[in-house]
């Protein structure tokens, strides 16, 4: 009965998201307030039938119903808890429900904040919403049915693939999903500004913070993905270029430049039609990565099972939504443009600058992913394009970007003097040449140029984001003058900084062994001795495990103790490699195991050992990040709303009218 | 094959492959091995390289690395004969030629027009704003100090 | 008219993503196709003999890479098994990474139609031949040389439209 619910929820569901599309539009269209008013209303049941539907496959997983087609293929009655729930978007069927959940979850998140909005801005961007909830409702219910049942029931599940039985799973997903889907509140305020032709501070502030929440949302659920990868899959990597990877980070490059572009549309009113445009690209991109992951065009570890129909049908209304809203750009857009006057050397015209970079950097993670489709189809054979491209490429167009941070930092608004913005730097620019030339050489013994290039950029990021706000505490107003929002930013570059050092040094300096050890022995790595104490085997809820124990110890004093395991997952009959890591600010250990090398799994395994140093400055840069961009949307200017402010929104709303 | 899309023998094959053979070299070969083993991609796995892989193809191309290493091949010898019986794809990094050309240029050829494009915006000359006096009361009244 | 662009460039990716999604990214094609047939010298299954690449130049035929673990073999294998019965069509199998005990047992059970049969129990010349995946047939000219690599099972189409007009013979 329950699966049948959850079905006629959606279907119910369906059928809201229509009138959300449609009856606001037509209110617009007709000047009838309250069909312009329904959309708030429609919003709030969306929700409410999704959450519906979500809660019964839910539940489906919670109490073992294989006689769901879905829950027989990703769950099992061993299964613990967590993992069962978490099942729930372990495939394609699921994800999408997630995927929905996230959306109508955005959708009315925007229908509470309707009324600092004037009523039609309010109508379109619902109804934009909307549209792109019924095209994905239609995608479920048409190809991609979680409810379908399986005459006859099975009798157990096939069980959730090992590698996603890992807390990664509970968190990874959801964040990201949040981050994908909340692009698409941009996008349908970049829409809205289309339609009324009005894109002005005003606009700029609404929107600012739903994609500041989303880009954070994203930076998360990108960091969980490589740290989950990082302890998950056993050979020490966190970032591996993978399609399905690039598809969640190119969303990401291009939510960076809108959010800066929208500051500088908020701040100076300029850049309009590149904001919108910008938008249109970061929700288009995630709509392409769904299209990259289900379709089954590229190769990739972390694709669903690929189904080209289902390719079709995402293709299809993928280009309609994003081509109506290109057309829409192309009829309406002209008449956004502003022309003030702007100088190059200017906060904005850095903050230009930074959008080139960053959207470069996003084309080029585009063209390396998609190139060896795009030669196969020209039947120019298979080109295979994988990390060595990525890195060569990438760093030269991201690491001009860490520059740009440090200087933009000191360079005011609308005109800027760079023999002032010399004065002011050039401590830190002293600071982080020295500090660039000599901190690899101290620590590690030995330096290479990129070590030295990646330090110095970091330092000089990091320095320049702490000396804004050292410059604005020190200026009259002091430092409780700084709004959450400055300390956002500044804080997000902080992380930048510490994310390009930590990947700079670990980049460089890690270090790995394969060794071969019987119990009892040992090997150095770095300076701190690894001890093996051999392999016992041990019993999960639903795999057994040889567990090595490996004690490490640096001084003759014993540091920490690590058991990597091997584990063989009863029912997918599927061996699995959990390493173990310890952790310092300074520098992870990590250990794994290979095989045994002889048929006694008490002898003699072959091991693999990680020193890599600074690992943890990779996801706490990203996690600063994250933290930067909460601090920015915590700002008071988007939460409180004088009366004045009312007023003033209302007189603008009905001037135009 | 399961319905998830990661096949049972690319699952299996998330060990540590390259560790099997990789300890019988001495350290400057492991280091070649190593830095080899990367830049094999493995064709029956989806999107690793034979490093990351313990498929039994993986496994058979990672020993024929060991074991020319051994016999004394130079890096760009071993590459040539993987890329001999297995084509150009089995190359993790494209080599630099006529059709690749897009792929290398591309992102820095893109890089140059927007810059270009961007300094075209940044010039062009001032025309009048739309609504400005009513943008103005606005921002003055949605704003609060802005240092 | 410069904001058409966007639009432009989006129909051309959609063009491109359609036609991708006809195609199979995981199909590797040989670099060998236009080049003599590697060589190699292996047992025969049945161990007697010794079969080598020059034994098999002078006349156009299939060389199928199979194994007894291998589902996708069971597929192409009534096609094989109909081929085989013809007398204008020579198949050559390579037993692939398997035993003799279980390969045998395998031809016992569903029919044997190959002409002679190599074993290569290492992969070496799998190797060779950039074999990555069974079942794999490669169809070879009388000079020796490799005309065309078929990738995975050969359905009814594949001959028809690929392989019989490579070895000369109608479908």
């Amino acid at each position: 009965m329950i699966p049948e619910l959850g079905h006629g929820a959606l279907i119910f569901a369906l059928i809201v998201a229509l009138v959300q599309a449609l009856l606001p539009s037509y209110g617009l269209i007709r000047g009838d307030r309250r069909a312009i008013a329904s959309a708030t209303s429609a919003a709030h049941a969306q929700f409410a039938l999704v959450l519906l539907s979500y809660l019964c496959l839910s539940w489906a997983f919670y109490a073992n119903d294989f006689s769901v087609a879905y829950v027989a293929q990703n769950s099992h009655s061993e299964l613990p808890l967590m993992y069962r729930l978490a099942a729930v978007w372990g495939a394609h069927e699921g994800s999408l429900m997630l995927w929905m959940l996230m959306l109508s979850g955005w959708t009315l998140a925007v229908a509470r904040y309707h009324h600092r909005l004037p009523a039609d801005v309010a109508a379109i961007v619902l109804a934009t919403l909307g549209a792109v909830s019924t095209a994905f409702m239609l995608f479920i219910l048409f190809t991609s049915n979680p409810f379908e049942r399986l005459f006859p029931a099975a009798v157990e599940g096939r069980d959730l693939n090992p590698l996603l039985q890992d807390p990664g799973l509970v968190f990874h997903p959801p964040m990201l999903y949040l981050g994908y889907v909340g692009f698409s509140v941009a996008f349908a305020f970049a829409i809205a500004a289309l339609v009324t032709g009005r894109l002005d501070t005003a606009w700029a502030r609404w929107t600012r913070p739903w994609t500041t929440a989303a880009w954070l949302c994203l930076t998360i659920g990108i960091t969980l993905g490589s740290w989950w990868a990082y302890h998950e899959l056993g050979w020490g990597g966190w970032w591996f270029w993978d399609p399905v990877e690039n598809a969640s980070f190119m969303p990401w490059l291009v939510g960076t430049a809108l959010i800066h572009s929208l500051a500088v549309t908020e701040k100076r009113g300029l850049f309009k039609s590149w904001t919108v445009l910008l938008a249109i690209l970061a929700f288009a991109l995630s709509l392409l990565g769904t299209f990259l992951v289900r379709s089954g065009v590229l190769v990739s570890v972390h694709a669903f099972a690929s189904d080209p129909a289902r390719g079709v049908f995402i293709l299809g209304f993928m280009t309609l939504l994003i081509g109506s809203a290109l057309l829409l750009y192309a009829w309406r857009a002209p008449k956004l443009a502003t022309d003030a006057p702007m100088r190059m050397y200017s906060r904005e015209g850095f903050l230009l600058l930074n959008n080139v970079f960053l959207t470069a950097a996003a084309a080029a993670v585009f063209i390396g992913t998609l190139y060896p489709l795009f030669a196969d189809a020209l039947n120019a054979g298979k080109v295979s394009v994988g990390p060595p491209y990525f890195n060569a490429v990438f760093a030269p167009l991201t690491l001009p970007l860490a520059f740009l941070v440090g200087l933009a930092a000191v360079v005011p608004w609308k005109r800027g003097d760079w023999r002032e913005s010399l004065r002011r730097l050039r401590g830190i620019a002293v600071a982080a040449v020295v500090v660039g030339a000599l901190l690899p050489w101290a620590v590690y013994d030995r330096a290479s140029l990129g070590a030295c290039l990646g330090t110095g950029l970091a330092v000089w990021a990091m320095l320049g984001a702490v000396h804004e706000i050292w410059r604005r505490a020190r200026s009259g107003h002091g430092i409780s003058s700084i709004t959450p929002a400055i300390w956002g930013m500044s804080l997000a570059h902080v992380g930048l900084g510490v994310f390009v050092l930590g990947v700079t040094i670990v980049s460089s300096y890690s270090l790995e062994r394969d060794v071969r050890l019987g119990p009892g022995e040992e090997t150095e790595l770095s300076g701190y001795r690894f001890r093996f104490d051999g392999v016992v085997e041990s019993q999960g809820p639903n795999y057994v495990a040889d567990t090595g124990t490996i004690r490490i110890s640096r001084n003759d004093r014993e540091i920490a103790v690590l058991h990597p395991e091997k584990r063989l997952y009863r029912v997918q009959r599927n061996v699995m490699t959990d390493a173990d890591v310890d952790h310092s600010p300074i520098r992870d250990l990590y250990a794994s195991l290979g095989e045994p090398l002889t048929d006694d799994p008490s002898g003699e395994w072959a091991l693999r050992l990680y020193y890599k140093p600074m690992m943890r400055l990779v996801w706490g840069g990203a996690s600063l990040m994250a933290i930067g961009g909460l601090l920015a949307i915590a700002d008071r200017r988007y939460r409180t709303v004088s009366a004045a402010q009312r007023k003033a929104v209302a007189a603008l709303a009905g001037a135009r009218a | 094959m399961t319905r998830m899309g990661l096949s049972a023998a690319m699952i299996a094959g998330l060990w540590m492959g390259a560790m099997t053979s990789a300890w019988a070299l001495e350290p400057e070969q492991q280091a070649r091995y190593q830095s080899l083993v990367h830049q094999l991609r493995c064709l029956v796995c989806q999107n690793q390289s034979i490093a990351e892989s313990n498929a039994d193809l993986a496994n058979d191309l990672r020993e024929q690395v060991r074991t020319q290493i051994e016999a004394g091949r130079s890096d760009q010898e071993i590459l040539d004969y993987m890329s001999d019986r297995y084509g150009d794809f089995v190359l993790y990094k494209p080599p630099l030629e006529r059709k690749t050309i897009v792929l290398w240029v591309g992102p820095f050829l893109i890089l140059l027009l927007a810059a270009f494009i961007a300094w075209r915006s940044g010039r062009r000359t001032a025309k009048s704003e739309p609504s400005a006096p009513d943008q103005e009361r606005l921002r003055r009244l949605l704003e609060r100090e802005n240092p | 008219m410069r904001y058409l662009i966007p639009i432009a460039l989006v129909i051309v990716l959609v063009g491109f993503l359609a036609v991708g999604l006809k195609l199979d990214p995981r199909k590797v094609p040989s670099p060998l196709v236009g080049k003599p047939m590697p060589a190699f010298s292996l047992p025969s299954l049945d161990g007697s003999r010794t079969i080598d690449d020059a034994a098999l130049r002078g006349r156009p035929l299939l060389i199928n890479y199979w194994a007894s673990w291998c589902r996708p073999c069971l597929e192409e294998h009534p096609l094989m098994m109909q081929l085989a019965a013809r007398s204008d069509v020579n198949i050559v199998g390579i037993n692939y990474k398997d035993s003799r005990a279980d390969a045998q047992r395998w031809l016992a059970r569903h029919g044997n139609p190959f002409g002679e049969i190599a074993q290569d129990v290492e992969g070496a010349a799998g190797l060779d031949w950039g074999v990555y995946g069974v079942p794999e047939t490669f169809v070879i000219d009388a000079g020796g040389s490799i005309v065309y690599k078929q990738i995975g099972p050969m359905t009814v189409h594949d001959w028809q439209t690929e392989v019989a007009p490579r070895l000369g013979v109608r479908p």
